[in-house]
């Protein structure tokens, strides 16, 4: 029989690891998975995972694995903070889906003024505020009236749901749309556009942005008080309260950084690669977010390497879709599984497992 | 048949990186009271997890009444007629003291039969008590007799008893010891874990001493003084804290009319609490658990904030200050809870000196942490208070209570407080250590320091404290000079046994 037994230390060893082992876990229950399904495991294995990166078309793929990382990466960091710190967002969906609508309304405000100069910076700085303003609902809820701040954030998305695909058919839908639902693509305005910069790389300011996040993010926590109460708080609240941390302040700002956070993105993904406020705007970021937080371990390096492997996912799950014929909803269920296999070998960096005889004893 | 009940032969238990008991042997004879002696960390609660079927040893065997015991799990150990009281109480505050024995039944009696035999239980053994009174409202010592009564229900062979008297009034310990002399002439056993001395030289008859996991001993404890009993715990001898006579300076602190609403249900609301203490002075405030201590620290330590006007340092009013801003005026805690309050577990020792010693000790500039500063914080803490770990990188709850106490009190007192706020400072800890720390606390008062110890220790409050009140339901109705007060009169300002008995 197998018995836990609890660690003196949390291991450094553990830590690292078992994201890695998750990875390989769901690999390979993901195989079974296709087999059942009646597809070569191993080949749709390397479909998601090796071509997109190193087969023959990568040059199509990996600008792409980068486009979808950087809103994961960038929800997934904001998020971050709050989870150390054990206030839960379940929310960014909406914060994320709200600051994309914050943006291309002000872009649709001024369209067909010329002047990126300002109108960029301002969409942005509308994202910010966007999620910063959806995630203050629960956050004040929560300080002021006790609510449990995992289900009001969570019911926010659904109104963010609700609004997006109203906008998309109401206040916002393109005039010159032929009655087509959507508004119009902010990719052919120039003064909105958040195209590559460099053609054939992806890079656009939104992976610009997620990366100088991680940088501030690291240092953040490693050198500055916030990041230090933050994680005392997540350790032992009462222990915080000892050193002086106003717990509700933290949690405020908790939210306020990941409703930023997700709200830029957002911002990034309007004027990027979704170009449009449409009911179907590219969702679910705000969700997988989550896995890339608890995969990369809360750790802005982490949180990179979680951010870009989840994109692959999304960039190769695509291709195994159409060229293996696989369902689309097998991804899904790829990334559900990772984060469940996370949390299973998670124990091991606080039990260690002893083999125990069940029987007889001493 | 022998005149044993239960003899342990060799018991052997390792976890990783350190072996808890080795080859452990001695017996416990019938109708003995058996005393368990030894340093945090000794073993004790190993050996006693193993009699009561929740460890399993690696190697060595147990017999009870000449039959091989090894019990798998507690039921077990109980079914063979093996009970326990545990220093922390399992008890449902909502519930009844009824349903809370009833929960801990295997075929628990109905209703109305438990609470007659729960009356006459406690008749028998002079420990008063209503079976349908709530838990959350019960005193700690009327908390521990809902153990003890859960246990003598079974007709235990064996009682084991974990530090039973810490949280009892001078008078409550007078009626325990009766209960416990009582079940002794009635043929039952008693292993007695403690670390007062005077206590296990007064009741029992023999004692097992634990050095490290091993045996090193088996004494008669009343032929032998408690500072040799604590020397062979020990292994070495240790100085007593001095006392040297001092001169108060002016008045630092002043609480003048303190009330605090309490936090949360069970919590206990401070009524009307008024002192003055002043430098070189150490007040001491007794009193049995629950009646206010926690609340009275962190409404010390800015935790919870008091009305204006209550709470002066200086002459300057802080009662609407929050921890930090009060650290900087001086005004520096130690709370009783040493893990989860007074230090975070999982975080290490470097990180939790940052915890509190950030404003005073200069390790925060800008909002930037000067991590290398507090690591020479956290090994100066480590050096002049002689914790015993590998480094300051390790994590706090790594350290064994005695040691993490030492660094709980050393990064207090190494920011040179003005006012120093300390409950329970040696709870849980060993003789060498608690000598440590109390003279610690004498040598800051002797530097011009206050201090309060809030404690339910008499013996240290005694040893220690200048001045002495007791609090009672969050009230304390007077301050007496230590000197010169009995037992007796601290256990009636406590108002404990006087008044439920």
């Amino acid at each position: 029989m197998i018995r836990l037994e609890k660690r003196k230390q949390t291991s450094r060893f553990w830590t690292y690891v078992t994201p890695i082992l998750a990875v390989v876990l769901t690999m390979i229950f993901g195989g079974v998975l296709f087999a059942i399904l009646g597809k070569d495991p191993v080949l749709a294995i390397k479909t998601i995972f090796w071509d997109p990166v190193f087969g023959e078309f990568a040059f199509y793929y990996r600008p792409e694995v980068l486009k979808k990382a950087a809103p994961l990466i960038l929800i997934a960091i904001g998020l971050s903070y709050g989870f150390k710190a054990g206030i839960w967002n379940i929310g960014a969906e909406g914060q994320y889906i709200i600051g994309a609508i914050c943006a291309a309304g002000v872009a649709l405000a001024f369209y067909p003024m010329e002047g990126r100069w300002f109108i960029f910076p301002l969409m942005i700085v509308a994202g910010v505020l966007g999620g910063m303003i959806w995630a203050m609902v629960p956050a004040l809820l929560r300080v002021y009236f006790k609510t449990n701040e995992i289900l009001v954030s969570l019911m926010l998305v659904y109104v963010a749901d609700v609004l997006i695909k109203a906008f998309s058919i109401g206040l916002m839908r393109n005039p010159d749309g032929h009655g087509f639902p959507g508004s119009r693509n902010l990719n052919d305005y120039s003064s909105a556009a958040n195209l590559e910069l460099i053609a054939g790389t992806g890079l656009h300011w939104g992976v610009i942005a997620a990366m100088g996040v991680v940088v501030a993010s690291y240092a953040i926590l490693a050198r500055h008080q916030f990041g230090f109460h933050v994680r005392l708080t997540g350790e032992s609240p009462r222990a915080a309260g000892f050193a002086g941390v106003n717990a509700n302040r933290l949690i405020m700002v908790c939210f306020l950084i990941s409703g930023g956070l997700a709200g830029v993105a957002g911002m990034f993904e309007v004027s990027g690669p979704a170009a449009q406020i449409l009911g179907s705007f590219p969702s679910a970021y705000g969700f997988t977010a989550i896995i890339v937080a608890f995969l990369g371990r809360l750790n802005p390096i982490g949180i990179l390497l979680a951010g870009l492997l989840l994109a692959l996912t999304y960039v190769g799950g695509g291709a195994a879709e159409t060229a293996m014929n696989i369902p689309s909803a097998t991804i899904q269920i790829f990334q559900g599984m990772l984060l469940f296999v996370l949390l299973s070998v998670d124990v091991l960096t606080n039990y260690r497992l002893r083999w125990a005889a069940k029987a007889g004893g001493v | 048949m022998s005149d044993q009940l239960l003899s342990l032969t060799g018991l052997t238990k390792a976890y990783p990186g350190v072996v808890a008991n080795d080859d452990v042997t001695f017996a416990i004879g019938k109708g003995e009271v058996h005393a368990l002696l030894g340093e945090n960390g000794a073993g004790k609660s190993t050996l006693v997890k193993m009699i009561y079927g929740l460890v399993k040893p690696d190697s060595g065997s147990m017999t009870l009444n000449d039959q091989p015991y090894h019990p798998q799990e507690p039921r077990q150990a109980r079914a063979s007629g093996v009970a326990m009281v545990f220093q922390h109480f399992s008890l449902f505050d909502a519930m009844s003291v009824a349903e809370n024995i009833a929960l801990g039944m295997e075929r628990p009696p109905a209703p109305r039969d438990l609470a007659h035999q729960i009356r006459e239980v406690s008749q028998t053994y002079g420990l008063p008590l209503d079976p349908h009174k709530t838990v959350g409202g019960l005193s700690a010592g009327e908390r521990q007799r809902v153990e003890i009564i859960r246990c003598l229900l079974q007709n235990p062979k064996l009682l084991i008893m974990d530090e039973p008297t810490s949280v009892l009034t001078p008078q409550e310990v007078e009626i325990l010891f009766k209960t416990l002399r009582q079940l002794k002439s009635e043929g039952t056993s008693i292993l007695y874990i403690s670390h007062k001395l005077d206590e296990i030289r007064a009741l029992c008859d023999t004692a097992t001493i634990l050095r490290l996991g091993k045996k090193v001993d088996t004494c008669t404890p009343a032929e032998k003084s408690a500072r040799e009993l604590a020397e062979m715990m020990v292994g070495t001898s240790f100085p007593s804290p001095q006392r040297q006579d001092r001169d108060l300076g002016q008045v630092l602190l002043s609480v003048s009319g303190l009330s605090v609403a309490a936090t949360d249900a069970f919590g206990t609301a401070l009524r009307d609490i008024s002192f003055d203490i002043r430098a070189g002075e150490i007040l001491g405030i007794g009193g049995v658990a629950g009646n206010g201590q926690d609340e009275l620290l962190t409404a010390l330590s800015g935790e919870t904030r008091a009305p204006t006007g209550m709470i002066k340092i200086k002459g300057q009013d802080i009662g609407q200050w929050g921890p930090n801003a009060r650290r900087e005026v001086g005004l520096l805690c130690a709370p009783e809870e040493r893990l989860g309050h007074a230090a975070a577990p999982n975080l290490s020792l470097t990180e939790n000196a940052m915890m509190t010693g950030a404003a005073r000790r200069g390790l925060v500039s800008g909002g930037l942490l000067n991590w290398s500063k507090a690591r020479d914080f956290a090994q100066e803490i480590i050096a002049s208070f002689d914790v015993r770990t590998p480094g300051s990188q390790n994590a706090a709850r790594s350290l064994s209570g005695g040691n993490l106490q030492k660094f709980v009190i050393g990064r207090e007192v190494l920011q040179n407080p003005d006012v120093l706020v300390v409950n329970q400072p040696t709870w849980g800890v060993d003789a060498a250590a608690a000598a440590a720390i109390r003279q610690a606390l004498l040598d800051l008062a002797n530097q011009g320091a206050a201090v309060i110890v809030i404690s339910q220790d008499l013996d240290e409050l005694i040893e220690i404290s200048d001045r002495f009140g007791a609090l009672n339901e969050g009230r304390i109705e007077k301050f007496v000079p230590m000197a010169g007060l009995s037992i007796d009169e601290i256990g009636l300002m406590m108002g404990g046994a006087g008044t439920d008995v």
